[in-house]
């Protein structure tokens, strides 16, 4: 035996399943995409070395504790990945225009279903979830007068984990491919014997790492809420956008295990060869289905309430009134945070589950409606006998009240069971979905940040630009949509690749002129961020409170300092700011005490990379390098708790020069 | 096995060149083309669409007042009129509270009763009890019975009584009551046919029903709703509805065919191939789906349904049949409900 031939196994053995066939050297459009992205990172990261901002970019912002700074994060990670994620998007409705007859269009399946399920994947797990958990994590403690997270720590962790999902599902694109399940991966397709290669285990592990993120995250909120309100704001003086958050975040802690589990148990299925979703021995492929939607229904309203609450923060600033029905808006956040447990069931009524349990769960579904009936009754109420101000955020809101009415309206319809017989899994139920979640979720962001984007940067959002963008995503949600709702009424069904019946396919080509009407809003959003940029001077807000606001989050200045707050506020009332202001409220320029603070670290930074890694080499069967990343996790975790360098003050001479800096600033 | 030398006609609404965009567009609104779910062939899907239509309706009492007061408060209200009332404290009103939480509350609660009602009597695996308004089914209705089987990327259809089966074609004669049982092979599938009564999902292992009904002789297409890999677009059947006369000559054409469905013929067939042509086959080897519900057609696997059977005998079934064996250890521990499933041979068919 010589010694110096290298064995077969010894490649397997290093890099598993790895090899150069898994890049994309083949596919011309994935090539380009890839020669891109990598010439636009190494520009970007040449920029940072010649600017020197790498010690700038670990220090303030990497192991920042800031929940301020995390949550601006988290909402960059959610544009970037919006971007990506209406690549997929336009790349579908390119396909579907014109692949009819004899026209197969120019998307293999293979290609098509990996675009398809990286499009559903993305925009919820990785634009939804990290816009909505960034904006909570930015306004909430402002809101309740608090000067950080209950776990700064862990809410940098929850990010990075977060981002190293997201991270790895990027990596997809370009090394290996991603799943072609959908986006919730149902087995039986998603077990190995239908889906051998890496897409799926892309999926799962991208998932299980980014689902830790959130789950921690939403802990970290709910314990946020219910311990570090500002004296006097009892739970019915808080904001309703910070009930809806802990609704929200109540909701995410319960459901997130049902995935985890879900996911693992996949994950057994697929890497030891068990069988509880498999076809045969015993296995439940419905078990699955149950356990993914016991979390998939509850996390439409995980991302759907604080939106709710972002319109009535919004519709409360800018007609100039108290919001309408306070604690009837609160009710109704938390019936429905209740009743969306009871509803899974309505995504699989066509599987035979039998006439009463069906219309259990149809009923069910349906009286959600009527607290979120009340909901839109209290915005509209709220606008009865006021002074509206159409600023672009309240504009968005009264394009969400007239689109959503719609898309309930289309729920309630799908609700019904022997209704879902014809139209579930068909465009019309794409067609509800995307109806809620752009005119429910998406809308409520985009005001959400046109609203604080001052708040967090010392400047608005160019306005022009921010109303090409308002009309971009109105207009074009309408023209998208409006034809697949009719194409669905047309027996049409979803993930379809190429059509037979030419007479659907103005129907198609409508819903991609729509697209790329919402191309020109989000162009117009980005353009809204760098025009703002450029005319900072101009729309600077230097009294900290732009839109004479009502909450606590505008007492402070713009941007806040790192503590938020030099002294802890009182509340007297619900709309805490507004109550200050009609009191006479003087700011206090002197006694100021040193603040306790969390310390930055970069172990979640750290953990999050180790946890990529692992995942990365769990994908690929990297078994030696799986092991070193996890034995790392556990060191760096481990290690991390004998870290007792965790706060400090930030000493009296430097509140002090802030605080001196906003008054000489001429606010107030 | 024949492929059908007919080609498949190609669909009624197509129109070709600019006509087609020029009716297409104005019509949009209206739902001009092929609204198939709008305007059903079959008496289930018909009462399926007055539901929707009803419902809608219904809602639309609520939404529109809702969309149009949002329009006339944002304009009347807003900062530029000098004509409007400006009342920054008013946020609370008990008797408009009541009202918005009772006028959602008593649609939804007559949404409901409607729900209730429809799902049970629109049940798919409820027989008929009518073919259509005013021709109820009485025991002497002569119910067809079709098998559908849902293959990798293809639909099976076993007509056990006639011994025939087909792959993409599903013939029906108008109004006669049809007993869909259907089981899917490997993936979840929904068999869909939105002309004739919605969907139901077809699954490995299990034998859902779906009773329904033609009215109206005419072609339309049938699918897969579900997603189940790279040939699902292309997994459609033809569903055609034939007079008496016409399904009578179609059956003798099929019969015709040479090709017989044997065990040894659907497990080629079942192996994934994509864009699959039309198929006849003049005989078929009986009890097949049975043996395709149990996953057991290829030969030396074990039924389901006796493996089930098995472990029901072994302790994990019902005990009060297990006095009649010896239980073994564990025995008639576990809480047994419902009967227990027959394997195919042992309800009679020849193998």
């Amino acid at each position: 035996m010589s010694n110096t031939v290298i064995p077969p196994d010894t490649g397997m053995a290093i890099f598993g399943r790895l090899s150069p066939q898994a890049l994309p050297l083949h596919e011309p459009i994935l090539l380009a995409t890839f020669l891109i992205v990598l010439l636009a990172g190494a520009a970007v990261l040449g920029l940072i070395t010649r600017y020197r901002l790498w010690t700038y970019l670990w220090r303030e912002w990497i192991t920042s504790v800031d929940h301020k700074k995390i949550g601006i994060m988290y909402v960059i990670l959610g544009i970037i990945m919006l971007l990506r994620g209406f690549a997929d998007a336009i790349m579908m409705r390119l396909q579907q225009a014109v692949a009819f007859g004899a026209n197969q269009g120019y998307l293999p399946a293979h290609h098509y279903d990996q675009i398809f399920t990286a499009h559903g994947t993305i925009m919820i797990f990785f634009v939804a979830i990290p816009l909505v958990v960034g904006i909570i994590n930015f306004v909430m403690p402002l809101q309740i007068g608090a000067r950080d997270v209950a776990f700064p720590f862990l809410n940098n962790l929850s990010f990075w984990l977060t981002a190293a999902g997201a991270g790895l599902v990027m990596i997809s694109l370009f090394v290996g491919e991603f799943a072609r399940t959908g986006w919730l991966s149902y087995a039986p397709l998603a077990e190995l014997a239908y889906s051998p290669d890496t897409g799926v285990d892309y999926y799962l592990w991208s998932l299980q790492i980014a689902g830790v993120g959130t789950t921690l995250s939403a802990i970290n909120m709910v314990a946020t809420i219910i311990k570090m309100r500002a004296p006097g704001m009892t739970m019915m003086k808080m904001p309703v956008f910070c009930w809806t958050a802990l609704c929200s975040n109540v909701l995410a802690i319960a459901i997130f295990p049902a995935l985890t589990a879900a996911f693992f148990l996949l994950l057994l299925d697929r890497y030891v060869g068990t069988n509880f979703f498999t076809n045969d021995l015993g296995g439940a492929p419905m078990m699955y289905w149950n356990m993914v939607w016991i979390w998939g229904h509850p996390e439409v309203y995980v991302l759907v309430l604080p939106a709710f609450g972002i319109y009535s923060e919004i519709t409360s600033t800018f007609t100039g009134k108290r919001l309408f029905g306070y604690s009837s808006m609160v009710y109704a956040t938390v019936v429905i945070t209740i009743l969306s447990y009871l509803v899974w069931l309505h995504h699989f009524f066509t599987m035979g589950s039998g006439p009463s349990v069906n219309s259990f769960f149809g009923i069910a579904t349906m009286v959600i409606s009527i607290p979120t009936g009340a909901k839109i009754f209290n915005w509209l109420f709220t606008m009865y006998r006021g002074d509206i101000r159409f600023e672009l955020p309240m504009q968005w809101v009264v394009a969400f009240m007239l689109t959503f009415v719609v898309g309930g309206m289309t729920g309630v319809l799908l609700a019904i069971p022997p209704a879902d017989f014809v139209l579930h899994n068909s465009l019309f139920l794409v067609a509800h979905f995307h109806n809620v979640i752009i005119g429910g979720v998406v809308f409520g962001l985009f005001a959400g940040i046109v609203y604080w984007f001052p708040k967090a940067f010392g400047f608005k959002l160019d306005p022009w630009w921010g109303k090409v963008a308002f009309w971009g995503w109105v207009i074009g949600y309408w023209v998208a949509w409006t034809p697949i709702y009719f194409a669905g009424l047309m027996g049409t069904t979803r993930r379809v690749r190429h059509f037979e019946d030419v007479a659907l396919q103005p129907y198609f080509v409508l819903a991609l002129v729509g697209a790329f009407i919402i191309l020109v809003g989000i162009l117009g959003f980005v353009m809204s961020i760098v025009m703002g940029f450029l005319r900072r001077r101009e729309l600077a807000d230097t009294t900290g409170d732009p839109w004479d606001g009502r909450t606590l989050e505008w007492s402070t200045t713009s941007p806040p300092p790192a503590y938020n707050f030099a002294f802890t506020p009182v509340i007297h009332d619900l709309d805490a700011w507004y109550d200050m202001k009609s009191r006479g409220y003087q700011r206090p320029v002197s006694g100021f005490r040193p603040v306790h603070m969390p310390r930055n670290t970069g172990a979640g930074f750290i953990l999050a990379v180790l946890a990529a890694v692992m995942g990365f080499a769990m994908i690929w069967y990297m078994w030696w390098l799986a092991l070193i990343a996890f034995v790392g996790l556990l060191v760096v975790a481990v290690g991390h708790t004998f870290n007792m360098k965790r706060d400090f003050f930030i000493p009296v001479e430097t509140v002090t020069r802030i605080e001196e800096a906003r008054l000489s600033g001429g606010a107030q | 096995m024949r492929v059908s030398d007919q080609p498949l006609p190609r669909p009624p609404s197509h129109r070709s060149g600019y006509a087609r965009w020029l009716i297409a567009v104005p019509t949009l609104m209206l739902g001009g083309c092929d609204m198939v779910v709008m305007n059903p062939t079959g008496d289930v899907a018909m009462q399926q669409r007055n539901l929707i239509l009803f419902a809608t309706g219904l809602m639309l009492l609520v939404i529109v007042p809702v969309m149009a007061t949002t329009v006339w408060f944002a304009w009347k209200y807003r900062r530029g009129n000098p004509d409007k009332v400006y009342d920054p404290d008013f946020d609370h009103s008990t008797t408009l509270e009541l009202a918005i939480w009772s006028i959602p509350m008593l649609i939804i609660i007559a949404l409901s009763a409607v729900t209730w009602t429809s799902t049970h009597l629109l049940d798919p695996f409820r027989p008929l009890e009518r073919t259509r308004p005013g021709v109820p089914v009485t025991p002497a209705t002569r119910v067809l019975d079709v098998q559908v089987i849902a293959l990798d990327w293809k639909w099976l259809f076993i007509y056990p009584e006639q011994g025939v089966a087909t792959v993409n074609e599903l013939a029906l004669p108008v109004d006669v009551p049809v007993r869909f049982s259907i089981t899917s092979a490997n993936q979840f599938n929904t068999f869909y046919a939105p002309t004739m009564a919605g969907m139901i999902y077809a699954m490995p292992g299990m034998n859902s029903r779906m009773h329904a009904v033609l009215n109206r002789a005419g072609e339309s297409w049938g699918y897969s709703g579900n997603y189940t890999g790279r040939g699902y677009s292309d997994m459609r059947f033809r569903l055609r509805g034939l007079s008496a006369s016409d399904f009578g000559r179609w059956l003798v054409q099929v019969k015709q065919s040479r090709a017989a469905l044997l065990p040894a013929t659907y497990l080629s067939i079942e192996k994934p191939s994509e864009k699959a042509p039309v198929m006849h086959f003049g005989s078929v080897t009986p009890g097949l789906f049975d043996l395709a519900v149990n996953r057991c057609v290829e030969p030396g696997r074990p039924c389901m349904a006796d493996i089930m059977r098995g472990d029901m005998m072994r302790g994990g079934g019902n005990p009060h049949r297990s006095g009649a064996h010896d239980p073994g250890i564990g025995g008639g521990t576990a809480p047994g409900h419902g009967s227990m499933p027959a394997a195919p041979h042992q309800e009679g068919h020849p193998l």
